[in-house]
């Protein structure tokens, strides 16, 4: 049976180089690929009524922009590779949505580029990349 | 069954209505020169004095007579006058009722909000933790993240309701109604939960969604379809327009001139009178503030009230509880005042009636269950369910009456019993203020900053209500809507500048004549709530709405 490995993407560079790592890895043993875009998003944040009201049209045009503008092209190019390769866009937040996708679709592997967030930012929000590597329950791969 | 009470009530609806201008063409001519303590509290029982002391518990500044004043105020006062006290004493008219006097449109609610507890077998309990697992998110589905989640939408109808009335008008019931108030205050904020329920759930049951995705809902939508439902369309057009009509104004008067106007008083006051004689430019500078979210779009301001008023109702209520756990001797001695008080009524015009009168009156007034606002932005959630929605809103009175209100009560009750005279004159937002003095003489200043936001954001939220109001009236043209907003805007600068008690008046007459209407509308619509209801809790019992956490 063959494994699958999860590749997060946010239009970055990073993010591009840990693709190009995860399908290394994916043609050697032979493994699924899964494209994921995660939107940063929180149920608890406060909005007006009138955000509440265009959240909707703006879910769907956020969900549409990470297909068209990132995973469509890139599953586009992986097309002659020969990997069977599938795509998932969804809110959250990102450490937390991926860990969940992982075990959702039973993923063996994490790949993602180093997000470059400063030291203060991390201090004050909390860094993602290390709130994946305490919270996967698989290996994860840090594409620098 | 049902329909045969739902027809006598509109026979009893149009009666009012009809034969209300020759029962409220009384006398009033009894009017002398009080002290401005005097005349507020005088002002709670004389619609000449105006109704918005009583009902956003401030100070009104002493009153110059409409024939002393001067300069535009002055035409526009003489001329709106008359109106306002007409609609005014319509609105809150009073019976006699033993020995005291009862607002209708207090009984009105109360009444609705009593047989909506019973009729929904007690909903207020029995879904109270539901509420809780909705908001903390239990039941959403990973694949709908993004959309607006029930912690938002709560967090946005609790922003729009938590106000000014919950700082000063706890300290105006407790002033006039004693400790016991709290009692009945608590008592009404738990009834008002079930009405919260029926609004919020009617409202996204009958919205209406347009083609491009977009939802307008609300007392109106449900007014309109849910009586055309019955066969009774001509009615359901008419009282979905007044209710349209009453939001629109209302929007303009308690959720603009009056948030504005308050804004620059408490900020004149805690700069110690610096800011005199510069509402111009206190209005203007928050006019632009206003045009730069709901016109600009500019999101990030709006985004920072939103997360600063929530933070500020948060440390309210901490530093409430700070000071009430310093006077910690004194809590036992408060909580019986409000017990005792409310049975007996010691000291209160009205004995144990006039106290219940009051902290009625209080909540209903603060937690606007019935006057349907927050229906509107429930309505703007995407859900399967509305009666996830209705669960969601029931705590919107828990937390703003139950909870702020009762603490605000407790701050001012255990200051009173470690001394009595602690405020001296002092009522209303002063009085509060004075409480938490004792403890931090530096309180005012964040808590003057506090109400400012908590204006700011009531702008924000009424502004909506009011645009729904309007796009029902007029349509959904964006033309429409910029004209509507800017007026909204000009009317922000406006409240600062002039005095415009009169017009005030109307909009928060109009504001609880909706009311009316739209709980006339619930009980006719209560049945179909019940079945979805009944039809929800099924459906989680036999575990096809299932849990993700």
């Amino acid at each position: 049976m063959s494994q699958k490995i999860l590749v997060a993407l946010d239009g970055s560079a990073g993010g591009k180089r840990a693709l190009e790592a995860a399908v290394k890895h994916a043609k050697l043993t032979d493994s699924e690929l899964i494209l994921s875009y995660i939107i940063d998003w929180t149920p608890y944040s406060f909005h007006t009524p009138e955000e509440l009201e265009e959240r909707h049209q703006r879910r769907e045009s956020e969900i549409q922009r990470a297909n068209e503008s990132v995973l469509e092209p890139e599953s586009r190019a992986l097309k002659g590779s020969g990997l069977s390769i599938q795509t998932v866009v969804r809110h959250g937040k990102i450490a937390d949505t991926l860990v969940d996708i992982a075990s959702e679709f039973n993923v063996s592997q994490i790949y993602l580029g180093r997000l470059g967030e400063s030291r203060l930012h991390s201090m004050v929000f909390g860094s993602v990349t290390s709130a994946l590597l305490q919270n996967s329950k698989v290996p994860v791969t840090v594409v620098p | 069954m049902y329909a045969k009470l739902s027809r006598i009530l509109i026979g009893a609806f149009s009666i009012v209505v009809f034969s209300a201008p020759t029962v409220f063409a009384q006398d009033t001519s009894q009017q002398e020169s009080l002290s401005p303590t005097q005349a507020w509290i005088e002002g709670i029982e004389n619609p000449n004095l105006g109704y918005r002391s009583w009902i956003h518990g401030i100070v009104p500044p002493e009153s110059v007579p409409i024939e002393q004043q001067t300069g535009i105020d002055a035409a526009i006062n003489a001329a709106t006058a008359p109106i306002a006290e007409f609609i005014g004493r319509v609105v809150f008219f009073k019976i006699p009722f033993f020995g005291s006097d009862l607002p209708v449109v207090v009984l009105w609610l109360v009444i609705g909000a009593v047989f909506f507890t019973v009729y929904m077998g007690f909903i207020n309990l029995r879904g109270f933790k539901h509420a809780i697992e909705l908001v903390r998110g239990d039941y959403a589905d990973p694949n709908s993240n993004g959309e607006v989640s029930h912690f938002q939408a709560l967090a946005t109808a609790v922003s729009g309701t938590v106000g000014i009335g919950n700082i000063g008008g706890v300290a105006v019931a407790v002033t006039v109604g004693g400790a016991g108030a709290t009692f009945w205050l608590i008592v009404a904020g738990f009834l008002g939960m079930s009405t919260k329920f029926v609004e919020c759930t009617l409202g996204v049951k009958y919205r209406n969604e347009f083609e491009d995705g977009h939802v307008s809902g609300g007392p109106m939508y449900y007014l309109r379809r849910g009586f055309a439902e019955r066969n009774m369309e001509g009615f359901g057009k008419f009282m979905g327009t007044f209710y349209a009509v009453g939001i629109f104004i209302g929007a303009l008067g308690i959720g603009n001139m009056f948030q504005s106007n308050q804004a620059y008083v408490q900020l004149n006051n805690v700069s110690g009178g610096a800011l005199d004689g510069l509402g111009w430019l206190v209005g203007l500078i928050m006019a632009a503030v206003v045009f730069m979210v709901i016109i600009g779009g500019i999101k990030s301001i709006a985004r920072v009230t939103e997360k600063i008023v929530p933070f500020m109702a948060v440390f309210y209520c901490l530093f409430a509880i700070i000071v009430i756990l310093m006077n910690a001797n004194t809590i036992p001695q408060a909580i019986a005042n409000i017990f005792s008080g409310a049975f007996t009524g010691e000291g209160v015009a009205g004995g144990a009636l006039g106290a219940m009168i009051i902290g009625f009156q209080r909540a209903v007034f603060s937690n606007e269950a019935g006057i349907g606002s927050a229906s509107i932005a429930h309505s703007a959630v995407r859900t399967n369910e509305p009666v996830t929605e209705g669960i969601v809103s029931l705590l919107e009175p828990f937390i703003d009456t139950i909870v702020i209100c009762t603490i605000t009560a407790l701050v001012i009750g255990t200051a009173q019993v470690a001394d009595p005279s602690f405020a001296g004159d002092a009522v209303g937002v002063a009085m509060t203020s004075a409480a938490f003095e004792r403890e931090f003489t530096w309180f005012p200043i964040p808590l003057a900053f506090a109400a400012v936001l908590f204006a700011f954001s009531t702008m924000v939220s009424w502004s909506y209500y009011g645009l729904k109001g309007w796009t029902y009236l007029f349509g959904e043209g964006v033309n429409g809507q910029n004209i509507y907003k800017l007026l909204f805007c000009a009317f922000v600068a406006l409240g600062c500048v002039v005095q415009l008690g009169p017009i005030l008046d109307i909009s928060d007459a109009l504001v609880f004549l909706i009311c009316v209407p739209n709980i006339l509308g619930l009980y006719f619509l209560a049945p179909v709530v019940k079945r979805e209801m009944e039809s929800y809790f099924a459906r989680i019992q036999s575990g096809e709405i299932k849990k993700f956490k």
